[in-house]
């Protein structure tokens, strides 16, 4: 039933995506500009440990105005409707599955595009996509959330920025100690117990957005 | 909220102690010299910040459960009160750390989760100004405290650890860990800490009676003093 609901919400999401492209464009967009300037704002070659930190707050700040339109894309009285249709639990966890699809493209082109302008310095390239899953995971999931609090106050940009930088901190540095590995490293060691960090605290995520997300929903 | 007058002279005869104990007992020798006292001081607004944002978190829970205002106004007190010894916890620290580290301000993973705390609840409010309507206020509030506080949790209690390379006191055989600590340190700190945390509940019970006092002015709603 919950599947069921999922499906048809994670389709709807995609139908509506690509029914305004617009929207997924400029965020590609918005990825790519971003990485152009900072190309040129680096003038002499980027060392792997830079490379690595303008990686993943490049694809924070795409992954904060990518998600922060979640719920305040479609219209308040289309909110209402889903409320009668569908179970809040399927709804939230729609979101961040489709937000996880998004992130995963988005952290995909924004590699290619790394690869491009700036080297490849990565060295154990399984462990790198690896941390670009469990980012996009997390990203997705802490977001989610977050864009659904933002989204019922005013002001919704700076503040989905303001609630979403602390708190995706310890996962975001997590995350950067893999990815640093999978480029100062071409072996697995030593990463285990980050991956395992990541799994707990995106499932802890995941289960409290399951919780908390319906006293959000309701009005 | 604690009836009686008790605990509050408790707190007042706790902190009186501590404040006349670490400043005169001997603290043994190490390099970090007479700023040892600063123990008494620093970890207490910890704990006390600590105690502060668990109140909230709890008083948030209880908030969902059945939408009691009530809660909700501990709740925030609270997290208002704990951002107070947040501050002072930082200031006191770096006061510190420009003493034994050379610099107020180290990257260290400990005190990145103070930061990050403070940030987190600081947004929090922020969060809770943008939001006019007060049921609605209250509840994306609770959401939010709950949902922060568990990664903030995570964030302080398991990367330092992981990470390993916190040069902050407090793991392993430092000696400034309360089990390492002298004796005679021993017997100010823990009564200290004890009265850091209840001075904490003491401004947070009068801060939400002023909080119900001034509603009560607002709109002439009858005052319940049981919370």
């Amino acid at each position: 039933m919950l599947i069921r609901e999922i499906q048809t919400l994670v389709s709807k999401e995609i139908r509506l995506e690509l029914k305004q492209k617009y929207v997924i464009n400029g965020i590609m967009l918005y990825l790519i500009s971003t990485i152009f300037v900072t190309f040129l704002a680096f003038e002499n070659a980027i060392t792997p440990e830079t490379w690595n930190s303008l990686f993943w707050i490049i694809l924070l700040f795409v992954a904060v105005n990518g998600i922060s339109k979640s719920f305040i894309q479609e219209s308040p009285a289309r909110h209402i409707y889903y409320y009668t249709v569908a179970s809040p639990q399927a709804i939230v966890l729609s979101k961040i599955l489709y937000n996880l699809f998004l992130m995963a493209l988005l952290s995909g082109l924004s590699f290619l595009f790394f690869i491009l302008m700036m080297g490849d310095p990565v060295a154990n390239l399984p462990l790198f996509l690896l941390a670009l899953l469990l980012g996009s995971m997390g990203l997705s999931s802490v977001l989610t959330m977050v864009a659904a609090i933002a989204s019922r106050a005013s002001q919704n940009f700076s503040l989905m920025a303001i609630l979403s930088f602390p708190i995706i901190l310890p996962f975001l540095g997590t995350l950067m100690k893999i990815s640093q590995g999978a480029i100062t490293l071409s072996g697995w060691e030593g990463t285990a117990s980050f991956i395992v960090i990541l799994l707990t605290i995106n499932l802890s995520v995941i289960l409290l957005a399951v919780i908390l997300f319906p006293y959000l929903w309701k009005d | 909220m604690i009836k009686g007058l008790w605990w509050k002279i408790t707190t007042c005869l706790l902190l009186l102690y501590a404040v006349i104990g670490g400043f005169l007992i001997d603290v043994p020798e190490s390099i970090i010299g007479e700023t040892m006292r600063n123990l008494f001081f620093h970890v207490g607004m910890w704990f006390g910040m600590l105690a502060m944002l668990v109140t909230g978190f709890i008083y948030s829970l209880r908030y969902l459960r059945n939408f009691d205002e009530k809660k909700d106004v501990v709740a925030v007190e609270a997290v208002n009160v704990g951002l107070l010894f947040g501050f002072l916890g930082v200031i006191t620290g770096m006061t510190w750390a420009n003493f034994t580290w050379g610099a107020p301000w180290v990257k260290d993973p400990k005190l990145n989760g103070a930061a990050v705390g403070l940030f987190i609840y600081l947004a929090y409010m922020i969060l809770r100004g943008s939001i006019p309507d007060i049921h609605k206020r209250a509840k994306v509030g609770a959401v939010y405290n709950i949902f922060a506080f568990v990664l903030w949790i995570v964030f302080v209690m398991i990367l330092p650890r992981l990470s390993g390379e916190s040069i902050h006191p407090g793991r392993d055989n430092s000696p400034v860990l309360p089990m390492h600590l002298d004796p005679p340190m021993r017997i100010v700190f823990y009564p200290a800490m004890a009265g850091w945390v209840l001075l904490g509940f003491w401004i947070m019970e009068i801060r939400v009676r002023m909080k119900k006092l001034r509603n009560h002015l607002e709109d002439d709603a009858p005052i319940n003093d049981k919370t």
